[in-house]
């Protein structure tokens, strides 16, 4: 059958319903005053898919003997009573259903991890962080799950002053000359629940700064805030596996986490002394589950899992975040099934997010200011990573961290909205147009 | 248990098996491994589809290839746009089809040239990535002012002005009816949004007789939303429908809303609950009605909402604003999360221009996976270089994996430079390759007989490096020019 002809036979058989609609009102009033006027009425019943709602079907109670002796007329409104009634019978009600839901297996456990140290543990930090834990995938909300620990969110501070973005600098400042004012902003002001200093300027082709300067601004920052602390390195393999080894020596029970180790790194130069310290470590693997395997694997001669946070790297959006993302989502599953070598929380540098263009470039005003695109950019970098399981960020921008507190609180809140209907709003009101 | 293809053995069995090749593979085996795969389509097999004793077969193999989330089709005169139609939970399962549609609303208490210029926005919208134009996919146009007249000639107006499927929001089944008697389906196959508990019967009916898709929203309560899901596609015959669980935001309501499209999906791809396996619509254009205070915080969580959707599983969203830095974001993390993963993002090889090359720039060699391009192509324009670069074909790896995979070769950077024709651009014979390939300096060097300088590990280093080592001095000592 054609679609045209189609069209013409529904809008045909629109207009019969409307017909018996309209006709069926009638017989109803018209059996309720005891009145019957019809004329010509034709109705082939077969023809028809009449659905009412049921308090529009017309309660058709017509004593038999009355019929027998009726008018023909009347004999013809009791026929189409009849009908009435076999077509009312087709009426669609509503079926009504549960969704159960959905409840898979998992046997595996994701370690917790404890960032810092408080005095109890020979430390010195007022708060510490615990990550990891998990036995389910992250917010699928599972048989009335809830992650054992919330994300945490720190804030990176440079020991040294490198080109950061306008929004940056528009956030922090003069603090950006000095680590310890950076730190202190970080915590005091803008919330931060760690610190990440990352000591470039240790870094042979930059300043080449010796393991013991590197100490020195550490131990400051330690002092100035009460978080615990994520020590990074220049990224140079050989100078940082000088520069952990003395920095945990120098502070065995703060609880540092040194970012990071990865497999070009002479472990078994450093690893042995981390060991030896409460410090926590971050296994680098950039987007390579062997390789995080590996690295895990060689890890573990030295280091307890418990003090393990992997990183499977990420690029802002734009820049190979679906890598990182499925990474993250690939790695955690894989845990949660059982594969101990992936067991550990997910650490993210969503501030590579910056490295996208559209994060820090001035485009054509219709795209925005840069100052506006750079911390959105980071903020939904995390977001994406939030949802494969991404336990410790690391963020350049405070509004990066005040929205990523924002979500966490929503999101551990009981699912439960409290006006659902308020969900259709936006249906018809007039909004502003921008 | 998640969707499983069936096997190519059953496939194989209901095909021609007339290895007549008109499909392009070299025969119907192996087009079977390519459909089970979901490479290839049903559609590219001509004798199947024309003639009328494979009927039977193609219809099985129909069935045994559709998602467990059913394929619904929004169209224009000039467009369709296809939502849902997934088989996976998780993108490394296989990848996800039909990339999430963007839609942007207007409605009916805009003025026309109000209306007229956000249809052209929302037309013209376009962003140039990787080599793709990345664009928004249909109008969704909204009953402000609930007068079915009022919304039919809204409707109009969009439909005229518009090449792009139409989505027709209101819950008053009458305002949606005048709205599809201007439409005038087949030509025009929109959405409708929404049928509810309250008006599923006339929305439904409507549905029928126009043969449009229709979404079911019920926020709050899923047990609504699949009973009417069960009611409609079961006892109202309807096939193609959308679910929306109402997106809600503050505490309570995220929670739910990432909760509600997680389980719809997972019911649907992983236990194949037929009830849940429809496409899914979300509203990051709640926002706008649930929340207050700047303008600017309600698109940036506009834009979030629309992230998150996107990444749990939403087949279709409708925004509000069209600020360029809210769907920037959108558009492209869109085209990340539906590339497929199973084969790596590339670009042409071929030779490129960073800033404006002559014949003594230098010549930067890189790989063709698209990051590791665009990645070296923005840091060397960053840098305000002048150079020429080499993409060589490394079937999409990036540089450290090609190497050691034996893709970054000494032939394929010799062959690069004959199919470009680089000798007649540059008048030196020095190539800089990038330092994670410098393990294949000596055989680049073999093969091409020019000099190889090992440039830096990161392409952020380009412009320092350059700088160092591309001077007036070192040039002359490296060729004697």
């Amino acid at each position: 059958m054609s679609k045209v002809s189609k069209s013409v036979k529904d809008e045909l058989k629109a207009r019969q319903e409307a017909t018996v609609y309209s006709l069926l009102a009638k017989i109803t009033e018209a059996l309720e005053k005891g009145v019957i006027e019809l004329y010509n009425v034709e109705i082939e019943s077969d023809e028809l898919e009449v659905r009412l709602t049921p308090q529009q079907i017309p309660v058709v109670v017509t004593p038999p003997q009355v019929v027998t002796e009726a008018k023909p007329e009347v004999k013809a409104a009791y026929e189409v009573a009849k009908a009435v009634e076999v077509i009312a019978k087709k009426v669609v009600e509503l079926v009504r259903i549960a969704f159960e839901e959905p409840k898979p297996q998992f046997s595996g456990r994701v370690v917790e991890v404890r960032l810092g140290a408080s005095r109890k543990d020979g430390g010195s930090r007022d708060r510490v962080i615990v990550i990891g834990g998990h036995t389910m995938p992250a917010y699928y909300y599972l048989v009335g799950y809830k992650p054992p620990h919330p994300p945490a969110f720190g804030g990176d501070v440079f020991d040294m002053r490198i080109g950061l973005p306008r929004a940056v600098k528009l956030a922090f400042g003069d603090a950006l000359d000095n680590p310890v004012e950076w730190a202190r902003v970080w915590v005091e002001k803008y919330g931060a629940e760690a610190v990440d200093i990352h000591l470039i300027s240790t870094d042979p082709i930059i300043k080449d700064a010796s393991p013991e300067e590197a100490i020195k601004t550490v131990d400051a920052i330690l002092q100035a805030v009460k978080v615990p602390v994520i020590v990074g390195g220049s990224g140079n393999p050989e100078k940082d596996v000088k520069v952990f080894k003395k920095v945990v020596e120098a502070f065995p029970s703060e609880g540092l986490t040194i970012n990071s180790l990865n497999l070009d790194m002479k472990l078994e130069d450093v690893c042995p002394y981390i060991a030896k310290t409460n410090a926590t470590v971050i296994d680098f693997s950039p987007m390579d589950l062997d390789k995080a395997e590996q690295i895990n694997r060689k890890v573990y001669d030295w280091i307890p899992r418990e003090r393990i946070v992997l990183d499977l790297n990420i690029g802002g959006i734009g820049y190979g975040t679906e890598y990182g993302f499925t990474a993250m989502e690939r790695a955690r599953l894989s845990a949660l099934i059982g594969n101990e070598l992936l067991q550990h929380p997910f650490n993210v540098g969503a501030a590579n997010a910056w490295g996208a263009r559209e994060a820090w470039i001035t485009m054509d005003p219709y795209w925005g200011p840069k100052e506006v695109r750079g911390p959105l950019w980071e903020t939904l970098t995390s977001l994406i990573c939030l949802l494969a399981g991404a336990d410790y960020y690391m963020l350049v921008h405070p509004l990066t961290v005040k929205t990523m507190k924002a979500v966490r609180e929503y999101l551990f809140s009981e699912p439960k909205p409290r006006e659902p209907e308020k969900a259709l709003d936006w249906l018809s009101k007039s909004l502003p147009v921008i | 248990m998640p969707w499983k293809p069936p096997t190519p053995i059953e496939v194989y069995q209901l095909l021609p098996k007339t290895n007549c090749g008109r499909c392009g593979e070299a025969n119907c085996m192996a087009f079977a491994v390519r459909l089970i795969s979901l490479e290839v389509k049903l559609e590219d097999c001509p004798p199947l589809i024309e003639e009328e004793r494979y009927r039977g077969s193609y219809e099985k193999l129909r069935g045994l290839l559709s998602p467990p989330i059913k394929e619904v089709v929004l169209r224009s005169p000039k467009r369709i746009v296809k939502i849902g139609g997934k088989y996976v939970l998780f993108r490394h399962e296989l990848k996800y089809h039909n990339p999430t549609a963007i839609a942007v609303d207007v409605d009916d208490s805009m003025e026309t040239e109000v209306i007229i210029k956000r249809v052209k926005m929302i037309e013209g919208f376009e962003y140039e990535y990787v080599g793709q134009k990345l664009k928004l996919d249909a109008i969704a146009v909204r009953s402000v002012t609930n007068d079915p007249k009022k919304f039919a000639k809204t409707v109009y107006t969009v439909a005229e002005n518009s090449t792009l499927p139409l989505i027709l929001c209101s819950t008053n089944p009458t305002v949606v009816e005048a709205a599809l008697d201007v439409l005038n389906p087949p030509h025009h196959r929109p959405l409708i949004y929404a049928a509810t508990k309250d008006n599923w019967r006339e929305m439904a009916e409507i549905a029928k007789r126009f043969d449009v898709p229709l979404t079911i929203t019920a926020p709050g309560d899923l047990d609504m939303l699949v009973s009417l899901a069960k009611t409609l596609s079961e006892d109202m015959e309807l096939k193609e429908l959308a679910l929306d669980p109402g997106c809600l935001v503050g505490v309570g309501g995220l929670s739910y809303t990432i909760r509600a499209y997680s389980w719809l999906r997972y019911k649907a791809a992983y236990d194949l609950w037929r009830y849940a396996g429809y496409p899914l619509v979300g509203t990051p254009i709640s926002v706008w009605a649930q929340m207050g205070g700047d303008l600017r915080d309600v698109m940036w969580w506009e834009a979030i909402l629309a992230v998150m959707l996107m990444t749990r599983y939403a087949d279709l969203i409708i925004v509000h604003s069209l600020d360029g830095w809210v769907l920037l974001p959108q558009v492209m993390w869109r085209f990340q999360l539906y590339t497929d993963p199973r084969k790596p993002v590339s670009v042409p090889p071929g030779l490129r221009e960073i800033g404006k090359p002559d014949e003594m720039s230098p010549v930067l060699v890189t790989t063709n996976y698209a990051l590791t391009y665009s990645l070296v192509l923005s840091d060397a324009e960053k840098a305000k270089v002048n150079a020429w670069l080499l993409v060589i074909d490394t079937e999409g790896l990036a540089v450290d994996v090609s190497v050691a995979g034996r893709k970054f070769t000494g032939d394929k950077v010799a062959e690069t430079i004959k199919s470009t024709g680089l000798e007649k651009r540059v008048s030196h014979r020095v190539l800089i390759i990038p330092g994670k390939a410098a393990r294949v300096s000596g055989e680049v060097e073999d093969m091409t007989k020019w000099r190889v300088l090992v440039g830096p590990t990161d392409s952020s280093e380009i412009g320092k490096w350059l700088e160092k080592n591309w001077t007036p001095e070192k040039i002359k000592e490296l060729t004697g020019l």
